[in-house]
């Protein structure tokens, strides 16, 4: 099996062939299969995840595209296949070993997944007070200075209950910056939200995604508005990545369950801050 | 139609050992991190006083009437063969060796168990549990460890206090409302209490905590993702754990006689 750190993979045995990925792979799934519940969901996933690039990962709901994600944190375990994170193959691992690589990573939830017994301050903080021996006053100016960058400043002292959606959107941003991971994976990080949040949301992923380089995963249905913010699309379709390019190139896709897609989420229009273009 | 009830049996057994092995599974996990640094005695502490102390009330006011009621019935039995005397002892050793440990331990399945299943749920729901675990803090050390280390704190000094509090209500009855006599019910108590029935007070209260904590936090742990799956396991919480603790009662005590 190739090595996960391996310059210039080659990853896309699907239906659609794809170019050579320009960045080594951070991520790497191989043949990856997960059934839940007695029902299939991921049915042999090949994908790789280049370093320090924002991937999208669109799909039709219900198809598995937040059991993938958690598949490359390690939260659910592969009945089949192999998971790689920068060169390790981590399917197999538990316990401390996990952690160390789960200690690279960041996850936006779904739902913000804030802890409502503490405040938004005491959120940002959790994991520099369980990670880390920084004194109080540095992880107090850590969060601080996370919450100013998500637009949160003054807002520490509110409890998840008293925020609006969007809000604790950006706190659980704050919670997954505050470590400064190498890896954030962002599960539908504007579902539920009005289009101009939605959208703030996502300048505020790029802009956090430019300044510090870490390596994105977007799961997301938010189509036109992912193409100009994202480098790599991929789609996911009946457990299988289907279609893998750069942000620009996944438009011209002929295929036609891409194209039914793409074409079911508005008039595609890139922009020039697409980062891939 | 006999094949089909025999597969049904075979499924429900499977079932049975499968989630019995579950559970025993997630009890060593969560006994196992308990001492792996780093120690959470604020975690404890928090979980003691949600367990412990905030149920304080409800245990109180149960053991005081089930005393009161011991009181009321044993003195009118007791009269009939002229034995009001050992009144005291009557209501003690009921209540020590087996009304306080059941009663403080249902009532704390009922008040702290449920609170606990449904916290967890929630947090299960909201994917609070795998932020946790996604920040590499195990989930199990963090949040169950404490509240099984609470379980077994905190339900015997319920008991306990359960124990004293019902002796007191049957003295109330017995002896200032009916009128029995003061000394005979205090000596009685004095000369017919021994550590054996003590011991085994506490030992029961002590795995009647491990189970209302460990069964409360895993059906709380492993809930359906829906709000009708949190409430089936409150529910299943609730009345497993109180049907395991009259049952393990029942296996204690034939031992411990």
């Amino acid at each position: 099996m190739g090595d996960g750190g391996e310059s210039g993979w080659v990853l896309c045995p699907s239906p659609i062939a794809y170019s050579l990925l320009p960045t080594p792979g951070m991520i790497k799934l191989v043949g990856v299969e997960k059934t839940l519940g007695g029902q299939p969901v991921l049915r042999g996933v090949d994908l790789t995840i280049p370093k320090g690039k924002l991937t999208t990962i669109i799909g039709p709901s219900g198809e598995g595209k937040s059991v993938l994600l958690k598949h490359m944190i390690g939260l659910l375990q592969p009945d089949r296949g192999e998971v790689w994170v920068d060169g390790m193959e981590i399917s197999h691992l538990r316990g401390k070993a996990l952690n160390e690589v789960r200690k690279r990573f960041a996850m936006l939830f779904q739902s913000a997944a804030l802890f409502d017994s503490l405040t938004v301050f005491e959120n940002v903080a959790f994991p520099l007070r369980e990670k880390s021996r920084l004194p109080e006053t540095e992880v107090a100016r850590r969060v601080e200075e996370k919450l100013e960058q998500v637009g949160l400043s003054g807002m520490g002292h509110k409890f998840p209950a008293e925020l609006s959606g969007g809000m604790k959107k950006r706190a659980g941003l704050a919670r997954a910056l505050v470590m400064e991971p190498e890896i954030i994976l962002f599960d539908e990080p504007t579902t539920g939200l009005d289009p101009l949040m939605a959208r703030t949301i996502h300048d505020l992923i790029v802009a956090m995604h430019r300044t510090f380089g870490f390596t994105a995963v977007m799961v997301s249905h938010e189509i036109p508005e992912i193409f100009p913010i994202s480098d790599w699309v991929a789609m996911l379709k009946d457990g299988k990545i289907v279609a893998m390019a750069p942000s620009a190139d996944f438009q011209k896709i002929n295929d036609p369950a891409v194209r039914e897609f793409i074409s079911a989420g508005g008039t595609v229009s890139l922009t020039s801050s697409c980062p891939g273009s | 139609m006999l094949i089909g009830l025999l597969a049904r049996i075979g499924r429900v057994t499977l079932f049975v050992i499968q989630e019995t092995g579950r559970m025993l599974i997630f009890l060593v996990a969560t006994f196992a991190w308990l001492f792996r640094p780093p120690l959470r005695p604020f975690q404890i502490f928090k979980q003691l006083h949600f367990i412990g102390y905030k149920s304080t009330f409800v245990v109180v006011l149960t053991a005081a009437f089930t005393g009161m009621v011991l009181g009321l019935q044993g003195y009118y039995t007791l009269r009939k063969f002229g034995s009001e005397a050992v009144l005291g002892s009557v209501v003690a050793l009921s209540l020590i060796r087996e009304l306080g440990p059941v009663l403080a331990s249902l009532m704390v399945t009922a008040r702290a168990g449920s609170a606990m299943t449904a916290e967890i749920g929630i947090m299960r729901i909201t994917e609070q549990i795998d932020a946790l675990d996604t920040m590499a803090i195990n989930s199990l050390q963090y949040l169950i460890s404490p509240k099984l280390v609470a379980g077994l704190i905190g339900v015997p000094l319920l008991v306990a206090m359960a124990d004293v509090v019902g002796i007191y209500g049957g003295y109330l009855v017995g002896v200032d409302l009916l009128g029995g006599n003061p000394g005979a019910y205090w000596s009685s108590i004095e000369s017919a209490v021994e550590w054996k029935d003590v011991y085994g007070g506490i030992l029961k209260s002590i795995s009647f905590g491990l189970i209302v904590s460990w069964i409360c936090c895993y059906k709380g742990y492993h809930t359906r993702m829906s709000a009708e799956g949190l409430g089936t396991a409150t529910t299943e919480a609730v009345v497993l754990s109180s049907v395991l603790i009259l049952i393990w009662d029942y296996v204690l005590t034939s031992v411990l006689l």
